[in-house]
């Protein structure tokens, strides 16, 4: 019974698929801190606690390591829980049990458990807040062996990759971004998932592929905006997915375009961006126009100050340099 | 402690506490108007603890804080003006407009940092401790962390590294009685909090963290056992923050996320850490009224000239913003 032009925020989309999936599912938990406080999680946990009861929607101490920890056996145990982490900073203390323990437990127990668990950090920065609250670290989730990892742009996308990420069998990242939160767009109404693994493409074009995810998607759509009023077609793929990443679409892509820039929310150095470079190298070094280019922020802590603060984020502009950077490069 | 000592440590502690009590309420405005941007979390009502424990400790013993330090830093010795500019995110700033008001720093007055981690500079605190021991150099470390951070592993860790060790660490835990939106009781079986270190066979105790005097004599004992050799110390400070977890009313800022009654806020603030000081200066002849008000008067003027360089000064260069990564670039 979907009702067409509905309209969700990012934060209600993500709290749809929480009332959805935890009707549907009683074996879903939705634990960490906030979740009962708008302070921290904003608007995606409204109503949960009324209806599900304190017990499954449990606003927890400040135990990240242990809270996660539980989530993950709570998952050998049956239950399919969400842990929350309001920032992602704060999931460095829980980065035994997510990388030790559950990314590992299928694979070193044989296949004879594992653990369906959804570690949601939410990537809260800028606004002065300085270095430990304000770091993306979807790269270092996306280096580990049996972790996925998504990281959703649009409402829609935040919905359906949650549901996705709930109902999958193995450990899911799911990073967000506070910066996304304003976004809006018709979400339908019924549950649905977002399939893990598949990128989408946002805009189509022919001379250059945009590749960009979280924050940085909805940047390159502007930018590809800009670049047409230039006479630059650029073709935009929101990867919503980095692990396991949807290198297909992309080289399909970037075959087309020969030329590609690469957009991270996080770090150059080591990112995910990075890796993304490479498999482009890989698997088009033959059709490639020029070498790809890295749009990420530079290999520096977060500062505070809002004059720094604005040298340190890349946004559409950075995008549209890259793109012009790349496309005058060609060799072709 | 009698006479003259007295009236000076007295005076000590209400000068202290009134520049924190300031300088704090001082930032209401500007962080409602928006021009102080990054996240603070004022002090005010707590003040006796750092005023407290800071006039307990030399020069050179080390204090570690959280993310609600102002308050540490400036008991400590910190500079007023640069931690004011460092709120302001200016590049006069103690931390140079890196850190805003979450790490103010004074490694010189031995205000050694603060990090928003909750529970995070615990074990440094440690360290620093366990530093002074392989000196022998006689330096106390002190850690303040709120009752939030007993729901953190790495203090239980902490107590027992230190506790093994002998070092000479004071852990100071103010108990506020809540973690951001979350009453005590729900974080943790009991209210009690000093309880936590007896298993360790550390030296535990609660004090009434609105009573400058008090926690001045409890930090004094819990530093000549740590000078003496004999181990850590855990004191618990109970009191209560008058404002908002972050910013000066959650209420106003956020969405109604302040659950303490009116009723319970108004109890506290009738309990004021610099009210009861100052009646206890009258009633013991140590100052008069003109005295007091004169110190208020010269506090408040220092506060507002911080304020106006401040303002005035400015953000750091942009081309500078890859400074102070590594000593070399
Ligand atoms: C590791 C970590 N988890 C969560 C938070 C979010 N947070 C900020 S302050 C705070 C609790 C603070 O409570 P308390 O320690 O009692 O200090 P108070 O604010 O009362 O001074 C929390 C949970 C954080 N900063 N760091
Ligand atoms: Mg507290």
């Amino acid at each position: 019974m979907s009702s067409p032009g509905r309209r969700l925020g990012f934060g209600l989309a993500i709290n749809e698929a929480f009332h959805q999936v935890m009707e549907e599912d009683p074996s879903v938990v939705l634990i960490g801190q906030g979740v009962k406080s708008p302070w921290y999680v904003g608007n995606t946990c409204n109503g949960l606690v009324a209806r599900f009861g304190e017990r499954r929607v449990y606003d927890t101490p400040v135990s990240e390591n242990a809270v996660t920890g539980a989530a993950v056996g709570a998952a050998l145990a049956g239950l399919r829980p969400v842990v929350v982490h309001p920032r992602m900073d704060f999931m460095l203390y829980a980065f035994d049990p997510i990388i030790n323990e559950a990314a590992n437990w299928r694979y070193m127990s044989g296949g004879a458990a594992h653990v369906p668990v959804v570690f949601w950090g939410i990537i809260n920065r800028a606004g002065e807040q300085a270095a430990q609250h304000s770091q993306a670290l979807h790269s270092v989730f996306a280096h580990v062996p049996g972790l996925k990892v998504v990281a959703p742009s649009t409402p829609r996308d935040a919905k359906g990759l949650m549901v996705a990420a709930i109902r999958d069998d193995d450990p899911v990242v799911f990073v967000d971004e506070r910066w996304l939160y304003g976004g809006e767009e018709e979400v339908p109404t019924e549950v649905y998932g977002t399939p893990i693994g598949k990128a989408a493409i946002r805009r189509e074009g022919t001379d250059v592929t945009l590749v960009a995810f979280s924050y940085l998607a909805p940047k390159a759509l502007e930018a590809a905006a800009v670049l047409a009023k230039e006479g630059i077609s650029a073709e935009v793929i929101d990867l919503r997915t980095l692990k396991p990443l949807d290198a297909a679409t992309v080289v399909k892509s970037v075959s087309k375009t020969g030329r590609a820039v690469v957009c991270d929310v996080g770090w150059r150095t080591g990112g995910i961006g990075g890796e993304i470079a490479a498999q482009i190298t890989e698997a088009c070094w033959a059709g490639l126009k020029a070498a790809p280019v890295r749009v990420a922020l530079p290999d520096l802590p977060a500062p505070a100050s809002r004059s720094l603060e604005a040298a340190y984020y890349p946004g559409a502009a950075q995008v549209v340099a890259a793109a012009r950077e790349v496309v005058a490069r060609g060799r072709g | 402690m009698e006479g003259t000592d007295r009236t000076t440590l007295l005076l000590n502690l209400y000068r202290t506490m009134l520049r924190i009590r300031l300088v704090e309420e001082r930032f209401v405005e500007p962080i409602l108007s928006g021009e102080v941007k990054c996240p603070v979390h004022l002090y005010t009502g707590q003040e006796a603890v750092a005023a407290g424990v800071c006039a307990a400790l030399e020069d050179g013993d080390y204090v570690f804080g959280s993310h609600r330090s102002h308050g540490h830093y400036l008991a400590k010795g910190g500079d007023l003006a640069k931690m004011v500019a460092e709120i302001y995110c200016k590049a006069t700033g103690c931390a140079r407009g890196r850190g805003g008001s979450m790490h103010v720093i004074a490694p010189s007055a031995g205000m050694m940092g603060a990090a928003p981690i909750v529970a995070g500079t615990i074990s440094l605190a440690v360290g620093a401790a366990y530093a002074a021991s392989v000196r022998g150099d006689g330096r106390v470390s002190v850690s303040f962390f709120g009752d939030g951070a007993t729901g953190e592993g790495v203090l239980y860790e902490s107590l027992n590294l230190a506790a093994v060790l002998k070092l000479p660490a004071i852990f100071v835990c103010e108990n506020n009685l809540y973690s951001t939106h979350l009453p005590i009781l729900e974080c943790r079986p009991s209210e009690e909090v000093y309880k936590i270190a007896e298993p360790f066979g550390i030296a535990a105790r609660r004090v009434d963290g609105n009573d400058a005097l008090a926690v001045y004599e409890a930090a004094s004992s819990a530093v000549s056992r740590c000078r003496a050799g004999q181990g850590p110390v855990f004191l618990e400070a109970l009191t209560y923050r008058w404002r908002g977890h972050v910013g000066p009313d959650d209420n106003i800022q956020g969405a109604h996320t302040d659950i303490r009654s009116p009723e319970e806020i108004e109890r506290w603030r009738k309990r004021d850490p610099i009210g009861r000081l100052r009646a206890l200066l009258l009633r013991d002849g140590a100052a008069g009224e003109a005295e007091l008000a004169s110190l208020d008067e010269r506090i408040a003027a220092e506060v507002e000239a911080a304020a106006s360089a401040a303002r005035a000064a400015d953000f750091p260069a942009t081309k500078e913003l890859a400074d102070h990564v590594f000593s070399r670039p």
